[in-house]
């Protein structure tokens, strides 16, 4: 099985620790994993800001260096979302669409294409999960509260639940935004800090230590509010939480 | 102005933005609740959503079959290509019977074609008889809400208007009591009204019938007291067969407001007594323009719930108002910049493509994913600020370049770690206005990850 780590640009040059963690946990799983190093952007921030053609250009290029492999792995929900649903409509070629159907988010892959059940170790803390929209409602990863769709289990979800010592308390509104949405941050800025600091509010109430998601790009956008506000609250990303667990 | 713009306005006010979040969270919890008491809520969705499509596909035979079966029931059917044209109807037809005094239920479409101005400049007193769109109407502004109009207001401040304007005592701010000062007034121009106009939820092809809903009964005191009702009614309206009715109606008002069903479900078919009149405006208003395009036709399957307003986090926080558009959230930016992308081009951009308006809208319409189409057609056509085009197309001259764009990473990590904070997040804004910026690691996983596989040996 050829595995490849897609590490999205933003998670490369800002939080390089979480693909490192994604790196150990795939390892760890006995899976050898490549990172080819052409690779770059896989178009989602233009084609979210309605620039197709230079998405298009972008998603292409990726396809060219990503193809062969069984399955590309990425420690992002949102960056996967666009690679499985809006890729096989931008590059409409048979090998992007088989290309896509082979994108996993990092906690997918580990449950569902690998099948692990539960990680081994303790890692304490109390935590609350923020969904990712993106992992949520594009790629199914769990059951939107919106729907009454038979229910979905989400990976990330079933790992932190099967790691012994973590406490994973229950949020108010189980799957609200937290108000990243890419440029939506910079261009309804005062709308997005308000979204971020109510879902804040709503982990503090939970009794949650640490904000853990399946992007990186929502924490960013929490980290920096509960630090610019002073709240006693810390982003980590699902892939490190679980890496950084103690052995047992 | 932007939506941004109007938007920080809104939440400027952090008490009123708290509650009015609040307010719209627990009827979207209603709703949940609600839809849960309907053992296959998703396959009622996906027969709406079919049935709709199936409709917008032969409008023309439709309202054919339509208008035949309503003349027989003594309907007169008038057709309008525009705001302009719906409201010259309107307005020959009270002029023609001399009505002065309107009583005017809810109605959406009347707000897009601006009839109530309309009527005013000719003349004509027009009251609006819902609570929620009486309370807007005498504050001079628009709904900012479909379905709860006034949303945007508290209790305390009605309770103000009304003691202004319609002389009940000051201080009063209990929602019964203010409810029984403006019965009393409404039911004063209930009687006085020559007329009474109403929109329409569905049009039944088969039958030529009306299907009308409201939970206050104002559109049925409204039809029933004078003896002239004009009914309005987009072009997209129409479903084939009274049977589709009971599909819709299972889902409007659950998806609305968490109710089972609205207090009143009105069927019109024909005037109401003889000697009386109902005449019915079908209005197109860009309508089949929007049924051309590839893909936005779909938001023509809209019921108008107001489902996606309630449950999206950008209206809840950014208030009615902020889209300055007659139907504002996720229904209204894929509606508004379709009929004029110059003056609604922000709109599209009012989203975090979370989602959640396409997973609760009853009739399935993709709106995140329409609202990306918006986005790259307003880009692709000059309407967003050029230096947003120029910003993105540099961006992507990085991107299509890893190398580059590692280089110029490593450069400004560099660079940012070494420069006063301060500085930093000038440079930073408007990401670093209300956030801290991320601490910036000294490597990136590029580098971090060669330096591990010479480590490893490979």
């Amino acid at each position: 099985m050829r595995v490849a780590l897609f590490v999205p640009c933003y998670v490369d040059q800002l939080r390089p620790e979480v693909g490192v963690a994604a790196l150990d946990l795939l390892e760890e799983q006995g899976v050898a994993v490549d990172y080819p190093p052409a690779q770059g952007c896989c178009g989602q921030p233009f084609l979210n800001a309605g620039a197709r053609d230079a998405a298009r250009r972008l998603a292409a290029r990726w396809v060219h260096v990503f193809a062969g492999y069984d399955f590309v792995v990425t420690p992002s929900g949102s960056c996967a979302a666009m690679l499985r649903g809006h890729l096989p409509r931008l590059v409409e070629t048979p090998e992007a669409g088989a290309l896509a159907s082979r994108t996993r988010e990092l906690c997918e892959f580990l449950v569902e294409d690998l099948g692990v059940a539960s990680l081994p170790g303790r890692r304490a803390g109390r935590v609350a999960l923020h969904a990712s929209c993106h992992a949520l409602r594009e790629l199914r990863l769990g059951s939107p509260s919106e729907t009454r769709e038979p229910p979905r289990r989400d990976p990330a979800r079933v790992l932190l639940e099967g790691l012994d010592g973590l406490e994973l308390v229950p949020l108010s509104r189980p799957d609200e935004c937290c108000g990243f949405g890419g440029l939506f941050a910079v261009e309804e800025e005062a709308v997005s800090c308000r979204m971020g600091l109510d879902r804040l509010g709503d982990h503090r109430a939970a009794g949650a230590e640490w904000v853990t998601s399946t992007d990186v790009s929502c924490l960013l956008h929490l980290d920096g509010l509960a630090r610019r506000h002073g709240l006693p609250l810390r982003a980590l990303h699902v892939a490190e939480l679980l890496a950084s667990r103690e052995a047992p | 102005m932007s939506h941004s713009e109007r938007a920080a306005t809104f939440v400027a006010d952090a008490e009123r933005t708290r509650w009015h979040d609040e307010s719209l969270w627990f009827v979207r919890e209603r709703r949940d609740r609600a839809a849960d008491a309907v053992p296959d809520w998703e396959a009622l969705r996906d027969e709406a959503a079919g049935i709709k499509r199936h409709a917008l596909s032969r409008l023309p035979a439709l309202w054919e079959e339509f208008e035949t079966a309503a003349r027989r029931r003594g309907v007169r059917v008038h057709w309008a290509v525009d705001a302009e044209e719906h409201n010259r109807i309107v307005l020959d037809l009270l002029r023609e019977r001399g009505v002065g005094r309107v009583v005017k239920s809810k109605s959406m479409l009347t707000e897009e074609c601006g009839l109530n101005p309309a009527l005013e400049a000719a003349g004509v007193e027009v009251v609006d008889t819902d609570l929620g769109e009486r309370i807007v109407q005498l504050r001079r502004e628009p709904p900012s809400h479909i379905v709860l109009p006034a949303i945007h207001l508290r209790k305390e401040e009605v309770g103000e208007l009304f003691a202004e304007q319609l002389g009940s005592p000051p201080g009063l701010a209990d929602p019964t009591e203010l409810t029984r000062v403006a019965r009393r007034h409404l039911r004063e121009r209930f009687h006085a009204a020559e007329a009474g106009i109403t929109g329409v939820n569905f049009a039944v092809a088969e039958t030529g019938g009306l299907v009308i809903c409201t939970n206050e009964g104002n559109a049925d005191l409204g039809t029933a007291l004078p003896p002239l009702h004009v009914a309005s009614v987009g072009l997209e309206k129409i479903v084939p067969r009274m049977a589709d009715v009971a599909v819709f109606l299972r889902l409007l008002a659950r998806s609305a407001t968490g109710q089972a069903i609205t207090a009143y479900t009105s069927h019109y078919h024909g005037p109401a007594a003889p000697g009386r009149e109902l005449h019915l405006v079908v209005v197109d208003n860009g309508r089949s323009r929007l049924l051309a395009h590839p893909s936005l036709w779909e938001s023509l399957a809209c019921i108008r719930c107001g489902a996606c307003l309630n449950t999206c986090p950008v209206f809840r926080r950014s208030g009615g108002h902020s889209y300055a558009t007659p139907v504002p959230g996720p229904i209204g930016s894929v509606l508004a910049p379709a009929r004029e992308p110059a003056g609604h081009a922000s709109l599209p951009h009012a989203c975090s493509l979370c989602g959640s308006c396409a997973d609760v809208c009853p009739v399935r319409i993709p709106l995140h994913h329409q609202l990306l189409t918006h986005r790259a057609e307003l880009l692709a056509s000059g309407l967003r600020p050029g230096r947003r085009r120029r910003a993105l197309a540099l961006a992507a001259a990085v991107l299509e370049r890893p190398r580059l764009f590692a280089a110029l990473g490593w450069l400004a990590r560099r660079v940012g770690r070494r420069l006063p904070a301060l500085l930093l997040e000038r440079l930073g804004a408007p990401w670093s206005r209300g956030r801290a910026l991320p601490e910036l690691p000294r490597e990136s996983f590029r580098a971090l990850h060669a330096r591990r596989s010479r480590r490893d040996g490979r």
